[in-house]
């Protein structure tokens, strides 16, 4: 039989469950966190406190939001496709999280006598995986702003369907570099060629740039966020839900903005090395989570800082610029890596 | 017959650039935004949070009004002659005079205000009723937290205006 995804090592089936639920409990309260760090820190940015006044520093605003968002009425518009309507939201929020299960937060461990990898899966197509999904995340958003059967949610997905695909393109090629000269697509690989080697943020950091700006783009923030741009789509694809369903939609944004901030650590930052330091193979996991706090708040700040480009100008920086570069960067690579070995 | 601008005004533009400086150039605009927004970061909040800090006035701010009693014997100094209503632009204040007598005394001249209410939900707080009291008997306070749920609770009637108001709202020291 021929397998496809060459899987590096199998856990007992009682270990993968409990690490599965341990890594998408842990990660899923990284979205809390950076729902409630955006505002704050936002606010900081503008000198302002930004909320403060659920629970201790405001907290408890996630949960007070979330709440609210639970408890309102489930409703529709009467033009809207309704099964449709319901599974856009599922979409978006089940490929934002089948990414976390590739993230790895450490190497294999010895846990009681288990060896366990801290990763929910590690296949050997590693970063595939990860834009496979990001490509099914576009139906999230085209069919949300398809079936709401209003104006402003069908421009709004349609930009995000045009964006979504013109710099999923450039975020392809700008791994390509990394890819060739860790040989390895798998993520675990990838983190451990930086180990012994060098950090790929410094030998790939035009495509460091490149991945970076498209992760922007992929996860609709600022200043790519004209998919929603509020001022002149109302919300774009997200117009016309309310409640738990647009609830979905805001926790899928902050949860990509994690997993983009995870794949950034894992294949730019070395994943859970620290340069000149090794610390004991406990601390990996903290290390990981700290640096993709570290990303997420330079999400937060770019928000803060860059005006949302125009449409044209999305599309032939897109094009013109970033699908090029990423291009250059991994003939260039490809050269290098041909003439070192 | 050719083309003549005559007397156009000439655009200055910049030089235009190249791949190379124009990649250089958004990323160093890109970055020198970046420094800004952080450097905005590192000066911190710059604001009042409203309900427990709040702004102090100053001597001469215009508040809710108060009405006077005379400190020695206590009488009200409103003889009810209805010179605040007169001068009131918005008509808010509705005073209606009584006499005083011997038994019942109120007020250290002839009359006194038996009704004095001013609505303050139409009240603009301009101050005249203040110039026109002939014996300083109706001032602006300092107090500006009226917000309430229904509009009959903003008539203010004499009572309330003359208890001595909750010191809600800070005075601005001289040196501030």
């Amino acid at each position: 039989m021929k397998v496809i995804a060459e899987v590096g090592y199998f856990e007992p089936w009682w270990m993968q469950i409990a690490k599965a639920l341990l890594i998408f409990f842990v990660v899923f309260n990284l979205v809390p966190i950076a729902l409630v760090a955006d505002r704050k820190v936002l606010g900081r940015f503008q000198h302002r406190y930004g909320p403060n006044r659920v629970g201790p520093y405001g907290a408890l605003q996630p949960i007070a939001d979330i709440g609210k968002l639970l408890f309102k009425e489930q409703f529709r518009p009467t033009t809207s496709t309704g099964w449709l309507f319901t599974l856009a939201p599922i979409i978006s929020l089940l490929t934002a999280g089948a990414t976390i299960a590739i993230l790895p937060f450490s190497d294999t461990v010895d846990i009681f006598g288990t060896k366990t990898g801290l990763y929910g899966v590690d296949p050997s197509i590693g970063i595939l995986y990860a834009f496979a999904f990001g490509g099914i995340a576009f139906y999230g958003l085209m069919l949300g702003g398809w079936s709401s059967g209003s104006k402003y949610s069908f421009l709004g997905s349609m930009r995000a369907a045009a964006q979504l695909i013109s710099y999923e393109v450039a975020q392809g090629l700008s791994l390509v570099g990394i890819v060739m000269m860790a040989g390895s697509l798998s993520l675990t690989h990838i983190v451990e060629w930086q180990a012994s080697h060098i950090a790929f943020v410094i030998p790939q950091f035009a495509g460091f740039i490149v991945f970076l700006v498209a992760g922007f783009a992929e996860t609709n923030r600022a200043p790519f966020d004209l998919a929603e741009a509020d001022a002149e789509l109302v919300g774009g694809y997200n117009t016309e839900y309310g409640g738990g369903r647009f609830g979905a939609f805001f926790a899928a944004e902050y949860l990509n903005v994690v997993v983009v901030s995870g794949l950034l650590v894992t294949l730019f930052f070395g994943g859970w090395n620290l340069p000149w330091l090794s610390p004991p193979t406990w601390v990996d996991p903290i290390i990981v989570i700290v640096k993709m706090l570290i990303s997420v708040f330079f999400f937060i700040w770019v928000r803060a800082t860059l005006p949302r480009l125009r449409y044209d100008q999305l599309m032939s920086l897109g094009w013109k610029i970033m699908l090029p570069l990423a291009t250059l960067n991994a003939l260039v690579t490809a050269i290098l890596v041909v003439v070192w070995k | 017959m050719p083309y003549d601008p005559g007397d156009v005004v000439e655009v200055l533009r910049g030089p235009r650039q190249g791949a190379a400086a124009g990649t250089y150039r958004a990323f160093a605009a890109t970055m020198k935004g970046l420094k800004m927004t952080f450097g905005r970061l590192v000066e911190g909040p710059m604001v009042n949070s409203y309900p427990e800090e709040k702004t102090p006035v100053y001597p001469r701010f215009r508040g809710r009004h108060k009405l006077h009693r005379f400190e020695d014997n206590g009488l009200e100094k409103c003889v009810g002659c209805s010179l605040c209503a007169a001068a009131c632009p918005s008509d808010c204040i509705r005073v209606v005079a009584a006499e005083n007598t011997p038994e019942n005394r109120v007020s250290a001249g002839e009359r006194y205000a038996a009704v004095y209410e001013i609505n303050l939900s139409r009240c603009i707080f301009c101050g005249y009723c203040e110039i026109a009291c002939p014996f300083d008997a109706i001032t602006m306070g300092h107090d500006y937290e009226m917000a309430d749920y229904n509009r009959s609770d903003l008539i203010f009637t004499k009572e309330m205006l003359l208890a001595e108001p909750l010191e809600r709202t800070p005075l601005r020291s001289a040196d501030e």
